[in-house]
């Protein structure tokens, strides 16, 4: 069992057997991804208003699946780069720095989202809450994985130092995650934030998991097309290097 | 013990260069721009002292933090000590803690001085001053992992900011939670102590691991 796993990760250590399998995979991803998002438009569509929340409660179809997406990107660069860093594996970088982007964009989204909900829901657009203070923190994380990426020119150190930064990322986002709602609940009367949610009802969570599913096959999408393009662009430099030398 | 003369060495060499007193004029500078921003009502600035003290301490912090590895590597230094037998994981620990003596304890000790500008009342001022001491490796070990990440990039001094914003989030917290009973009823809040003092452990122990990893990546 063990060694079956590490063979299928092995497997795909070499960028051209990847690619090969991210060309064959690529269409029908996005494929999916599409046909899952306007099924789940479709169904944000024919949601029912909430009683309490009234047609902004559409606004959580997004916002939600955004905020889980956001932290899952996190897990899945952390995950990468351990895999890179520790069993040395050539994929990891790439695909560690190929997400980092796109759960950029899912946590923007979400705390954009949450802040045009929150303009009517709340009457501000942003209060200093517990989750919201949490996801800033994140965007903040990831705005500083990239930056660590640009700032060093060498690719094969800039790779390290990243996970570097990663791995030390996930170790604290459940202190700051922790420590945020420690704060919060000191400073803050919940009432603000936390209104008495009941159990969702099934007309909402239903095209809410859809917009999950969706959102998911979408991240999945876009990882494979940035991948692809990134190993493309190595061997571009790769090919332009070894032309620059015969001459 | 290496380890104890690099440390003995970073602080002659941080008091020889002056650096001490730059870090009390930083602290009296950002002290006195303070009314200048908000205006000089004495109430006003006691309200806003412990939330200003943290900013202008972490502003402390991260501005000497790209030259904590960078001058070592730039002259050769660092070279000659990876040929010795300290491990980097102990070199980092001395850098952290040589870090703390330069920059945490000048503040700290100048900290009643700054607070009566700020009309601190003197009851608090002791409890300030333990919880800037108990945040103090925190902010030195976290921000050293900065340091060391941006150690190969010239002007570092944004990229670091960036990257260790994040990391002081809990530290600011329980800190802030610290002072701000403190000139409520001039208490201890013995509990955010605690777990700002677990932290600050907890970083000073786990930190040199990244700090080392990313040395022997950037400088290979």
């Amino acid at each position: 069992m063990q060694r079956q796993k590490l063979d299928w990760l092995h497997y795909f250590a070499n960028p051209h057997r990847f690619l090969r399998f991210a060309r064959a995979v690529l269409l029908p991803a996005w494929v999916v991804a599409v046909a899952i998002l306007i099924w789940g438009g479709w169904a944000v569509y024919h949601a029912p208003p909430d009683y309490q929340q009234g047609e902004t409660v559409r606004i959580m179809f997004i916002h939600v699946p955004a905020a889980w997406l956001a932290l899952f990107t996190y897990s899945f660069i952390a995950g990468a780069s351990i895999l890179a860093l520790i069993f040395r594996h050539p994929l990891g970088h790439v695909a560690a720095r190929a997400a980092a982007p796109i759960g950029a964009v899912f946590t923007l989204a979400a705390l954009i989202t949450g802040s045009l909900w929150g303009q009517p829901m709340w009457g501000t657009w942003w209060v200093w809450d517990a989750r919201l203070t949490s996801v800033l923190v994140l965007f903040f994380i990831y705005l500083g994985y990239m930056a660590i990426w640009r700032a060093i020119a060498a690719p094969e150190i800039a790779s390290r130092a990243a996970a570097i930064l990663a791995i030390v990322g996930v170790i604290n986002i459940p202190i700051i995650k922790f420590s945020v709602d420690w704060w919060n609940t000191l400073h803050q009367p919940a009432s603000i934030s936390r209104f008495a949610r009941p159990a969702i009802h099934p007309d909402i969570l239903q095209p809410l998991l859809i917009m999950a599913a969706g959102f998911t096959a979408l991240f999945f999408a876009l990882l494979l097309t940035r991948i692809e393009s990134e190993i493309l662009r190595q061997r571009l430099r790769a090919r332009l290097k070894r032309d620059a030398g015969e001459r | 013990m290496p380890l104890f003369h690099i440390m003995k060495q970073d602080m002659v060499l941080a008091w020889r260069q002056g650096n001490v007193t730059l870090v009390l004029a930083f602290l009296m500078i950002a002290v006195t721009l303070v009314p200048f921003g908000i205006g000089p009502e004495l109430d006003l600035l006691r309200r806003l002292a412990p939330g200003l003290m943290w900013v202008i301490l972490v502003l402390a912090v991260l501005l000497s933090l790209d030259r904590l590895f960078q001058s070592d590597v730039e002259d050769g230094h660092f070279d000659q000590l990876l040929l010795g037998t300290i491990s980097l994981e102990g070199l980092a620990m001395a850098k952290i803690l040589a870090h703390f003596c330069a920059i945490i304890l000048p503040l700290a000790l100048a900290l009643p001085i700054a607070g009566a500008l700020l009309n601190i009342a003197p009851k608090a001022l002791p409890i300030l001053v333990m919880a800037v001491l108990a945040a103090g490796p925190a902010l030195c070990a976290l921000g050293a992992v900065g340091a060391a990440l941006s150690v190969s990039v010239q002007r570092a001094g944004l990229l670091t900011a960036l990257v260790v914003m994040p990391l002081f989030v809990p530290v600011l917290i329980f800190g802030a939670s610290v002072t701000h009973q403190a000139l409520a009823d001039m208490t201890m809040n013995w509990l955010a102590l605690l777990v700002l003092s677990l932290i600050s452990v907890a970083a000073f122990l786990l930190s040199p691991l990244a700090i080392a990893a990313a040395l022997r990546v950037l400088l290979r």
